[in-house]
């Protein structure tokens, strides 16, 4: 066992990044993820690695686009508006399969909305935002340990994909502090990155290497065409989709079923002690990738549970994958935002709210 | 224009030492001074012996394929984003590649303008070549930054007029920037400006390789077709409007940032 120390949850990205040797940080100042850009200003001084602010989150992700193409690990984090101004690139990225991570610390929109907490961006990243129907896994830890964990994954699945992987966090769990027991984890081998640029005479073979986000176009690489580039993608897509994770709690003889990520989920979870205290067979299902969502997984639950309740901090996104992995086997119920306990930005999803919601649905199971 | 001048033009042909022969090709249209630019660059590249520490890095446009012809590592980017990229490349190898990106004048000084100038304001050691040719190329001649007054393009049918605004000089405009060490402006419509402007996109290099500060180089460029003009009358169009308004020369040139 390790030295566990207490840090909050954007300080636990900082140290899961530096864990998975990320050396390389671009980050542009937006609330509420700056403690990140500021720890990295601070830290990769003394660690000889080279951190930049770039002059806008466009700025961040062109770097982040460049970085990437020397084969180093290099790593961005945003907010949901720096989030928006991302996505071209995001694309670009996509398209010239360069490996990073972005790190979306989400906050409430639309527009300038709030600096607070809030789970809008869901859609925005789980659809890829940017133009031309890209994918990125998306990673939504619920956690300030898990917040360390999954930015490690996130740089190996990266590397493993050749594509953007997304850490979806927000306010809550990127301000709140937990101990956490910082150790790099070992995810296995990984191909060598000899499509990298930097200067050919550092190569052995002394060859030039061309990096394009005109695949498809300008035929640098192994495709052709635009069709030999889109059949690629879409290889890759599906392998990406096997890369499915998530947790359950209290399933086993569950009747209603709450879905929920981010904070939310550890909102839900606690409402979920409370009603199994009162006797409700009540269970949590926490998709850890939200893409790929656990489809499969929720439609066995379908079969043999009675009732969903999505819960999430926005008008209504992730519930809708719950209806697609459902199919219809059981109603799927909505709890969202308009349910905070308070008017203002500050306002939450708070346990006994959902534990309410819980009380109604298993009555109606009964009846 | 005399005639010598045009049949001196000749002997940039022949194929430079550090060109691939790709199928991607430049595809660029006849009379069309990409391709004498993109040739500029390998030889320069060449000439200076740095071309196993060159990163070539290409926007938007007319120039985009370039990167796939030239013999060192090269990468293509987001329209107008090549300085941000650049950035990155040369920083996360902690200074050591030589980083050069060709951009159009829509690339760069158009939806570019705020990566190219934070680049300077942060005194990136990258070197920016932006081909003006006074309008967007590649999409068939719309009104660029740098689109003459009076000059018809398909977005200003009836010549470009005080309301939409004023070509922009970027050089001149980067020379007042406390991060640039070199910028200059070139042509390539005769053989004598075509040496001229080898000897200031080799120092704009060189100030790279020497560490002083950012460096940049605007080069002349014709578009006939989308000029409406053949290649011939596109020379005598850059001598006769577009030299009087974007003077050619050094506007900045200095050994280190005080």
């Amino acid at each position: 066992m390790g030295e566990r120390i207490l840090i909050q949850g954007n300080e636990a990205v900082c140290l899961g990044a530096i864990a998975a040797g990320c050396l390389t940080f671009f980050g542009y100042p937006i609330t509420p993820q700056n403690e990140i850009t500021e720890w990295f200003a601070r830290e990769l001084i003394q660690r000889e690695g080279v951190f930049i602010q770039p002059h806008s989150e466009s700025g961040s992700i062109n770097m982040l686009y460049g970085g990437a193409a020397t084969g180093m690990r290099v790593m961005t984090s945003t907010s949901s508006p720096g989030w928006a101004l991302m996505q071209e690139t995001m694309s670009h990225m996509a398209n010239a399969e360069l490996p990073c991570v972005i790190v979306l610390v989400q906050r409430g929109g639309p527009g300038q909305g709030t600096t607070q907490h809030a789970q809008t961006d869901y859609l925005s990243a789980t659809r890829g935002g940017g133009q031309g129907g890209y994918k990125c896994i998306i990673l939504a830890p619920a956690s300030v340990p898990e917040n360390c964990d999954l930015v490690q994954m996130a740089f190996y699945l990266a590397d493993k994909y050749r594509n953007p992987v997304v850490v979806l966090t927000d306010a809550i769990i990127g301000q709140m502090a937990e101990p956490v027991e910082i150790k790099p984890i070992d995810f296995g081998l990984l191909p060598p990155k000899d499509w990298a640029i930097g200067g050919k005479g550092y190569r052995p073979d002394h060859q030039r290497r061309v990096i394009g986000c005109t695949q498809g176009q300008v035929p640098t690489g192994e495709y052709t065409n635009y069709l030999s580039l889109m059949r690629a993608l879409d290889a890759k897509n599906r392998q990406m989709e096997t890369e499915v994770r998530f947790e359950t709690y209290m399933m086993d003889d569950a009747e209603v079923v709450v879905v929920a990520y981010g904070h939310v989920a550890r909102v839900s979870k606690e409402a979920v002690n409370y009603a199994r205290q009162e006797g409700i067979k009540v269970g949590l299902f926490r998709p850890i990738t939200v893409w790929p969502f656990p489809y499969q997984a929720l439609r066995a639950t379908a079969e043999s549970c009675a009732v969903f309740l999505a819960v999430e901090d926005s008008l209504g996104q992730m519930v809708d994958d719950v209806r697609l992995g459902v199919e219809g086997r059981a109603p799927v119920h909505f709890l969202g935002m308009l349910d905070r306990h308070d008017p203002t930005g500050a306002g939450m999803l708070l346990p006994g709210r959902v534990l309410e919601e819980i009380r109604k649905l298993s009555a109606e199971v009964k009846v | 224009m005399s005639r010598q001048d045009v049949e001196d033009r000749t002997w940039v042909s022949g194929t430079p030492r550090l060109w691939v022969r790709h199928p991607a090709g430049c595809r660029q249209c006849p009379g069309c001074h990409h391709p004498i630019i993109e040739r500029l660059i390998a030889d320069v590249v060449g000439d200076l012996g740095v071309e196993d520490d060159t990163v070539f890095i290409t926007g938007v446009g007319c120039s985009t394929r370039a990167f796939a012809v030239m013999d060192f590592d090269g990468i293509s980017t987001a329209h107008g984003r090549a300085p941000d990229v650049g950035t990155a490349i040369k920083r996360t190898l902690h200074g050591r590649p030589v980083v050069i990106t060709i951009q159009g004048d829509g690339d760069c000084i158009a939806i570019g303008a705020g990566s190219l100038l934070a680049a300077v304001g942060r005194a990136e050691r990258i070197t920016v070549f932006m081909a003006n040719n006074g309008n967007f190329g590649t999409t068939g001649g719309q009104m660029a930054p740098t689109t003459l007054t009076g000059q018809v393009t398909t977005t200003t049918p009836g010549g470009r007029d005080n309301s939409t605004g004023f070509p922009m000089h970027v050089p001149e405009l980067l020379a007042t920037l406390k991060g640039c060490a070199y910028s200059a402006r070139g042509s390539v419509h005769t053989a004598a400006n075509y040496q001229r402007t080898k000897k200031l996109m080799k120092t704009a290099v060189q100030k790279q390789i020497d560490d002083t500060g950012f460096s940049f180089v605007e080069i002349l460029s014709a578009c006939p077709p989308d000029w409406r003009l053949t290649p011939v009358e596109s020379l005598k169009w850059i001598e006769e409007h577009m030299i009087p308004e974007f003077p050619l020369g050094e506007f900045k040139n200095i050994e280190s940032i005080q």
